[in-house]
């Protein structure tokens, strides 16, 4: 058997170190590049949970994750680019 | 152990590092261009290799269990996401990167802009 449990820690250190630079990044563009990236690694988190506690629903959930975070992630770049909604 | 254990331990080794290696990338480079670099690639490249892992494990319970096993489900879905993923991510990271420049975002150590001006499109 996999080890999910380990593999579920190291993301969580790596999600850790991602957060730390939305909090002291320089600007609204780089904490909108940040926030994507932990976005990234928390659906692929949540696929290694669905398999961690063999449950599907987590992967729905991760599917429905995705797509809302890229409509955020689109909006919010409207808003730094200064157009008009 | 076998063959397809060595190799989901083989695609989750190359997962994390490469995510490790985003992350790592978001603190030692100088501005945002950069880092939108480092940080989309790898993490996308590394998020397809651990879902990929998750996809061969599942399969490999589905072909031992039968075919109305719920493995099944996990495998498409977990296909789904990943194909989710990559789609949403190239598109926005091209989006921040056009409203990093479009907010006045200079690239660090830059002596000229080929973009300057050249904001109707």
């Amino acid at each position: 058997m996999i080890n999910w449990l380990a593999v579920i820690i190291a993301m969580a250190v790596c999600l850790a170190i991602i957060i730390v630079r939305i909090f002291i990044g320089p600007g609204a563009p780089t904490r909108l590049v940040s926030f994507d990236t932990a976005n990234t690694l928390v659906v692929t988190g949540l696929v290694i949970l669905a398999m961690l506690f063999k449950d599907v629903v987590f992967i729905d959930v991760a599917i429905v994750y995705a797509l809302l975070s890229f409509a955020m992630t689109l909006y919010v770049a409207k808003y730094i680019q200064g157009d008009k909604f | 152990m076998s063959a397809l254990n060595i190799a989901t331990y083989v695609f989750i080794g190359i997962g994390l590092f490469f995510n490790f290696v985003g992350a790592f990338g978001l603190h030692r480079f100088p501005d945002v261009y950069t880092r939108l670099h480092a940080a989309t690639k790898c993490t996308t490249f590394g998020s397809i290799f651990l879902i990929l892992a998750v996809v061969m494990q599942s399969a490999g319970m589905w072909a031992i269990e039968g075919a109305h096993s719920p493995q099944s489900i996990m495998t498409i879905h977990s296909i789904l996401a990943l194909v989710a993923l990559m789609v949403t991510n190239a598109t926005s990271a091209h989006a921040m990167a056009r409203a990093a420049h479009r907010s006045g975002e200079k690239p660090a150590r830059a002596v000229v802009d080929d973009l300057e001006g050249k904001e109707n499109d």
